[in-house]
């Protein structure tokens, strides 16, 4: 594409298959505390 | 729906429900609010003066592919899917947060926990109640492999014993139960000695350590009781634990207030001190109070995460580089869309559990009767509490319906919610507002980072 670039292969909708298995970090235990910062959170089972 | 932005020079499209983010040139940027409605012909139309026909048509061509890639202006899907899988998930907790301490030997003015002491009376918890503590997380938690405990006050160094015993019950338990601890500790810093530090690497899965940034925002906010300053104490105990564990699994966390619109220069004041893992976080006060952030000066604090953003850019893959916590993205594998919807866990996941055993939604809603949910002895005893968290996400507040930050803080902070609205359900603006502007930053930089990379 000449005009467009797009920075991930991974879509949302393809989570659905497989996720939810819960085993990921709660994100209030790495290091906010005050506020609720989910996006930037690992997948457990991409490691 | 997409977000289209401009941030240091790039043109930026987030399709929100994909997920999808695209750095455009300019003619696809004008192009993108008219080309799902109007079409080719009406695009055409409207940008023929200003581009040549041939470049709208290709530039047309590769919105189509993106569209059939479903990559671009894709629908919501995922409204009745998190209620199923939250329906036919059984509730398991994975995450407490012990307060350890309700004591302290700072008193710093900006602490929801009132010096430590949330709103009640001084306390340390005993072995035989965090013993409890840790037999309920097992029990509760499910087929979970993976369960997470922060030992937080407080000052949880005031009750040093009792952390290095729970650890150790910890460890006997985990082999028996076929579960994996994962220790977290966050301190002030004031009692961090050689003892601490060979324990917490050993031990401890992540580590906070509470630090604001330039030493007079620091001593003004983290003072001791007598009203010295803490910074010089603690800042070479911080360093010294920080390389010790490789600039690894641990963060250097502060507060930004109004005393510090200027934060950028904390996180740059931290960064050039050599520490790699960095989050400083803007503080959650009420009008009232001289702290708090005020909406007025929300232009003022978007610049500042401009201006950071700009200069992580800069330092990207050389040795001055690290880590800003609010500007982490994983493009490649971030969480699953489930994890997206459903929040942080408060009060069902993820509980937080007082010197004396009482279990609550979280620490922010420690002392908060009205969310005493149960305690260790006999678990949860108000399951209606955790019925109100379990069905707290995105969908269930109006505000996160039409945000396009809303799969990047999944509908935000409860307990702020609750603070400034009464409701859980309802969305305190001043951090959604910083919210929609970190996640614009932390895109920006991606891009940056992909065109340097490309570069190479």
């Amino acid at each position: 594409m000449k005009h467009i670039k797009t920075l991930n292969t991974q879509t949302l909708q393809n989570t659905m298959k497989k996720g939810g298995c819960g085993e990921c970090q709660t994100s209030c235990q790495s290091a906010c505390k005050t506020s609720c910062t989910v996006g930037n959170q690992s997948c457990e089972n991409s490691k | 729906m997409v977000h289209q932005y401009k941030n240091n020079g790039y043109h930026i499209l987030l399709d929100v429900n994909s997920g999808a983010v695209h750095v455009v040139d300019e003619l696809v940027y004008d192009m993108i609010p008219y080309y799902k409605e109007k079409g080719l012909d009406g695009t055409l139309e409207i940008l023929r003066d200003r581009y040549p026909e041939d470049q709208i048509r290709e530039a047309a061509a590769d919105l189509d592919e993106l569209i059939a890639a479903g990559k671009l202006y894709t629908e919501d899907i995922y409204e009745n899917y998190i209620q199923e899988i939250a329906e036919a998930k059984k509730t398991v907790v994975k995450a407490l947060c012990l307060h350890i301490a309700h004591d302290c030997n700072l008193a710093c003015r900006y602490c929801f926990a009132e010096e430590g002491e949330y709103h009640g009376r001084r306390a340390l918890m005993s072995f035989e109640v965090g013993k409890k503590a840790l037999d309920f997380l097992i029990e509760n938690s499910g087929s979970r492999r993976n369960l997470e405990v922060d030992f937080f006050g407080g000052e949880p160094l005031l009750n040093w014993q009792v952390v290095k015993d729970l650890v150790a019950y910890g460890r006997e338990q985990e082999k028996l139960h076929n579960k994996n601890f994962r220790f977290t500790l966050t301190t002030n810093g004031v009692l961090l000695n050689d003892e601490v530090q060979e324990f917490v690497n050993r031990e401890m899965a992540n580590v906070v350590l509470s630090i604001d940034g330039r030493k007079k925002v620091h001593d003004y906010m983290r003072p001791f009781r007598n009203g010295k300053g803490s910074y010089d104490l603690i800042l070479p105990k911080f360093r010294k634990l920080a390389d010790s564990r490789n600039q690894e699994k641990y963060y250097v966390r502060g507060t930004f207030t109004g005393k510090n619109k200027d934060f950028s220069k904390d996180v740059l004041h931290l960064a050039d001190l050599g520490f790699k893992q960095i989050s400083v976080e803007p503080v959650v006060g009420t009008e009232d109070e001289d702290y708090a952030l005020r909406k007025e000066e929300l232009p003022e604090l978007f610049a500042e995460y401009d201006r950071l953003a700009a200069e992580m850019v800069r330092r990207y893959r050389t040795e001055k580089e690290f880590t800003f916590f609010h500007f982490m993205l994983d493009l490649t594998g971030g969480p699953c869309v489930a994890k997206r919807l459903s929040g942080c866990g408060s009060g069902t996941e993820y509980l937080a559990v007082t010197p004396w055993g009482d279990l609550y939604p979280c620490h922010q809603f420690v002392g908060e009767e009205k969310y005493l949910m149960g305690n260790v002895d006999e678990g949860i005893t108000k399951s209606d509490i955790r019925e109100e968290f379990k069905k707290c996400n995105v969908y269930s507040k109006e505000k996160c319906r039409n945000c396009f930050a809303k799969f990047y803080c999944s509908g935000g902070c409860a307990a702020n919610a609750y603070k400034f609205h009464g409701s859980i359900n309802e969305a305190y603006e001043i951090s959604c507002e910083l919210e929609r502007k970190r996640v614009e930053c932390a895109i920006m930089i991606k891009a940056a980072e992909a065109e340097a990379d490309a570069e190479l």
